[in-house]
């Protein structure tokens, strides 16, 4: 039984490590943004929403990783309930295709993290320079979605 | 849709006539100041110390300032959510005036007894404290009935105090018995016991009282630092009554200030006046005046010359000279748009206005940040919903501020944006139609579906891909082609032709790239050029490649130096590519909105029967909100990021001042000006 299927285990340990190694990633980041905001607010409160969003920015990630966990899990038909036959090769191809997103974005969400905490201070100290500020976490994230867009088209070309 | 040109102004005036001027000047707030000291002091022109004046006015602002955030605590008043959206509300200035004429003395006074009142509150609360403690530290005594000093009589000794820790009678007396003291010589009462100490008092004949008061020390016995010349009992209800009567007081001071709140309106009007004159004098303590006449002098646009001179016109003896601006000289910078392209001035605000002489890209961005905004979002339901809350919230509060509006307008506009590509690709709320069809509506055999008017993005992604990569470089080269607008402006010949030479380098090598296998394996398209094209093509890479070899660096003397800058600077295709890739955001943001509410839905629509509606409505008002939410946030960003990165990157550097006018700021009212 276990070995009739085998692939359907390799593609959903696939989707598993895009959702649970990008939203790692994410909640570090989140994390580390999240007590430079907090230290910005017992300052100066009315900076709430500005360093909110500044948290935000590493939490894309994770979202990225549910993304393609998704796109996969839909792909061999565990949600509709009627999982798709697969060799165990066909299911190692999605799991490698489902590991750019979740590696990339376990490392980035973490440094885009330190890059957001940075932006924070940015706007304690000049509240006014909030777009530029914005931009250098924004920088960190663009390779998350170049591994993003490779997982979702890498997922999406697989025959099954 | 550009810059606006700004004048110098001078203005040359009696020095009676120096206020009503200068208050103009404040009112129409179309001038920045920028005096000529040098040149007038040339002249015999001298400045003013106005620095003692405006001290006086900055503290009557503290004050009052200082009572408002008083009275805010006392007597808040309410204010709605929306509050910070509905910006100052407008006065007349009769009205304004006259409060400033007939109640100016009459509001600082209350905004001082609001102060005296608030501090008389806190030294309150302050010995309220205090009061605490000397309650927390008589409780311990209060069985006693005679006072804590007491002596005794003439023949027996009192001795007060207490050992540490909780002690009975037997053992205080083994303990003193250590100390040979006869158990019968004295009478100990144990007033009051617990873990930390253990109050006493002991009874004893006068002769004997060194011996035993030392003895007693030496088992840890020591008098309280305190003591209190009354029955504690007594004592305990003095205090008491001081309290409520401190209470009391409080709540009168308290009341005082809440009586107050009446003032609330004229406090604001005046401390608003007294930063309208406190600017006023910082601006008098720059101008050059002489015994009878002052010039003032700065920048403006020529319709606010016109403006300025013709409400001038009245004086006498008013003077006004308008000039074009010296070479050297570096005028701030005022951007005008037309309705739809100012309201990105914010985003284009944030990276750096436009320095001397570049080109204002707002016009051009705002119709790609709309545009890919919208691809991002992509979704017809989350644009309408934006689209919508933004228009309300702007014809609700039409006073909002300026920078406010102009944001909101955007996101407006970006909304509608997003609902456009939503019907392209077929987004509402993703699958909304679908799921509640199929599983609500009794058609899971052929569930309703809203088809993509264009293509659906998951079905396809490479489409998507190589349209994003498309937009991208329409951006890029459109960003180039302003460069060249500039570089034909500034006549600079060798900036012209690497221009040039990389739009034909491109071109070359994207019309050699389309047909080939890479390409058709990735699109599924298909494109034949006939050999004269692809002439074409190789002609203009090279002619590209050898005008970048050449020409990037013109200005270096050295030749070798010269073609290795030059060849350098081909290494930036590299820069190009990575530019053209970071479109590709756009379809994984668009994917990212799509699939993320397709999982709200699926999610919400779990459950099945009655309840499952309920939890469809509700799930799915949670999830789409916070969907909503995180997209709009990351397409913002992008948005942000594809116009400061790439497109600025190819011809923007930014670095402007901002115009900032002589005018009437103010924080709490807009005065209306009655011409």
């Amino acid at each position: 039984m276990l070995g009739s299927n085998m692939g359907l285990v390799y593609a959903l340990l696939g989707a598993a490590v895009a959702v649970f190694l990008a939203g790692a990633g994410s909640a570090i980041g989140v994390g580390i943004a999240g007590q430079a905001a907090a230290g910005v607010v017992t300052e100066d409160p009315s900076k709430f929403a500005k360093v909110l969003i500044m948290q935000l920015l590493p939490g894309t990630q994770g979202i990225y990783g549910l993304l393609v966990g998704f796109i996969t899990l839909s792909k061999i038909g565990l949600l509709g309930g009627s999982p798709a036959e697969m060799t165990a090769f066909q299911g190692l191809l999605v799991l490698a295709a489902c590991l750019p997103i979740g590696i990339v974005g376990l490392i980035s969400a973490k440094s885009q993290g330190q890059a957001s905490a940075a932006a924070i201070g940015i706007v304690a100290k000049k509240p006014d320079q909030f777009g530029k500020a914005m931009l250098f976490p924004a920088m960190v994230e663009t390779y998350a979605i170049l591994s993003l867009l490779i997982s979702i088209l890498a997922v999406n070309a697989i025959q099954i | 849709m550009a810059v606006l040109q700004m004048q110098r102004i001078s203005i040359c005036a009696l020095k009676k006539e120096r206020k009503p001027i200068l208050e103009k000047i404040q009112a129409l707030g179309l001038m920045e100041m920028n005096q000529v000291d040098q040149e007038a002091a040339e002249y015999g022109f001298e400045k003013q110390d106005t620095m003692v004046m405006r001290q006086g006015f900055d503290k009557s602002v503290s004050v009052i300032e200082n009572a408002l955030s008083i009275l805010d605590n006392y007597a808040p008043i309410k204010k709605g959510m929306f509050a910070a959206l509905e910006g100052k509300p407008l006065v007349k200035d009769e009205d304004f005036n006259e409060c400033v004429q007939t109640r100016e003395k009459e509001t600082l006074k209350a905004a001082e007894e609001i102060l005296v009142e608030s501090k008389k509150i806190a030294e309150y609360k302050a010995n309220l404290v205090k009061l605490e403690n000397q309650k927390e530290a008589i409780k311990p005594w209060l069985p006693l009935d005679v006072p804590m000093n007491y002596g005794g009589t003439l023949h027996t000794a009192m001795i007060l105090g207490s050992l540490a820790g909780e002690q009975d009678e037997a053992g205080i007396l083994s303990r003193l018995a250590e100390h040979d003291i006869d158990p019968e010589d004295l009478e100990i009462n144990i007033i009051h016991s617990d873990m930390d100490a253990t109050n006493i008092v002991v009874f004893c004949i006068r002769e004997n009282e060194t011996k035993i008061e030392d003895a007693l020390r030496s088992i840890g016995f020591s008098r309280p630092s305190n003591m209190i010349s009354e029955v504690p009992d007594v004592y305990l209800t003095n205090l008491n009554k001081t309290t409520s009567e401190l209470e009391d007081k409080i709540q009168e001071a308290e009341g005082e200030i809440k009586v107050k709140s009446k003032y609330r309106q004229d406090l604001e009007y005046i401390s608003d006046y007294y930063r309208l004159r406190s600017d006023k004098y910082q601006v008098l303590g720059t101008i050059p005046q002489s015994t009878r006449t002052f010039v003032i002098s700065g920048y403006t646009t020529p319709d606010g010359a016109r403006a300025i001179e013709k409400s001038l016109e009245k004086f006498e003896g008013c003077y006004v000279e308008v000039e074009e601006l010296k070479e050297d000289e570096e005028p701030p910078v005022l951007l005008k748009n037309n309705k739809f392209s100012e309201s990105v001035e914010g985003v284009l605000d944030s990276y750096g206005l436009p320095h001397k002489g570049e080109f204002d890209p707002t016009f051009i961005m705002s119709f790609f940040y709309v545009f890919f905004f919208g691809l991002m979002l992509s979704d017809a339901a989350y644009g309408a919903i934006m689209a919508i809350a933004c228009f309300i919230v702007l014809k609700k509060f039409p006073r909002m501020s300026s920078s406010m509006h102009k944001n909101l307008k955007m996101f407006m506009f970006c909304g509608l944006s997003t609902v456009f590509w939503g019907v392209m690709f077929g987004g509402y709320f993703s699958d909304i139609v679908d799921v509640v069809s199929s599983k609500y509506l009794g058609m899971a055999a052929h569930p309703a579906h809203i088809p993509a008017v264009w293509f659906t993005p998951l079905e396809d992604p490479m489409k998507l891909l190589i349209f994003s990569m498309l937009f991208g470089l329409i951006h890029l080269f459109v960003g180039l082609g302003i460069k060249v607008y500039m570089d034909i402006k500034a006549k600079a010949i060798s900036a012209l032709i690497t221009d040039f030479s990389w739009y034909a380098l491109l071109i070359g090598l994207i019309m050699m790239l389309l047909p080939s296998g890479m390409f058709r394996s990735m699109s599924n398209m298909n494109f034949n050029f006939s050999p004269v094209a692809v002439t074409v093509s190789h002609i203009l890479a090279i002619v590209g490649l050898i005008g970048l070899i050449l020409f990037a660096a013109a200005d270096t003397k050295n030749p070798v130096l010269r073609i290795l800058l030059g060849l350098y600077e081909v290494y930036n295709i590299t820069g190009w590519l990575s530019d053209v890739l970071s479109y590709s955001r756009l379809l994984a943001l668009g994917l990212a909105t799509g699939v993320i509410a397709s999982v709200v839905n699926k999610m919400a629509s779990m459950p099945s029967g009655v309840l499952g509606v309920i939890v469809l409505i509700i799930g799915g008002c949670f999830g789409h909100v916070f969907n909503m939410a995180i997209n709009i946030l990351g397409a913002y960003v992008h948005t942000n990021r594809l116009q400061f990165v790439e497109f600025f990157g190819k011809f923007y550097e930014g670095g402007g001042r901002a115009f900032a006018p002589f005018e009437s700021n103010t924080k709490y009212v807009d005065i209306k000006e009655e011409n």
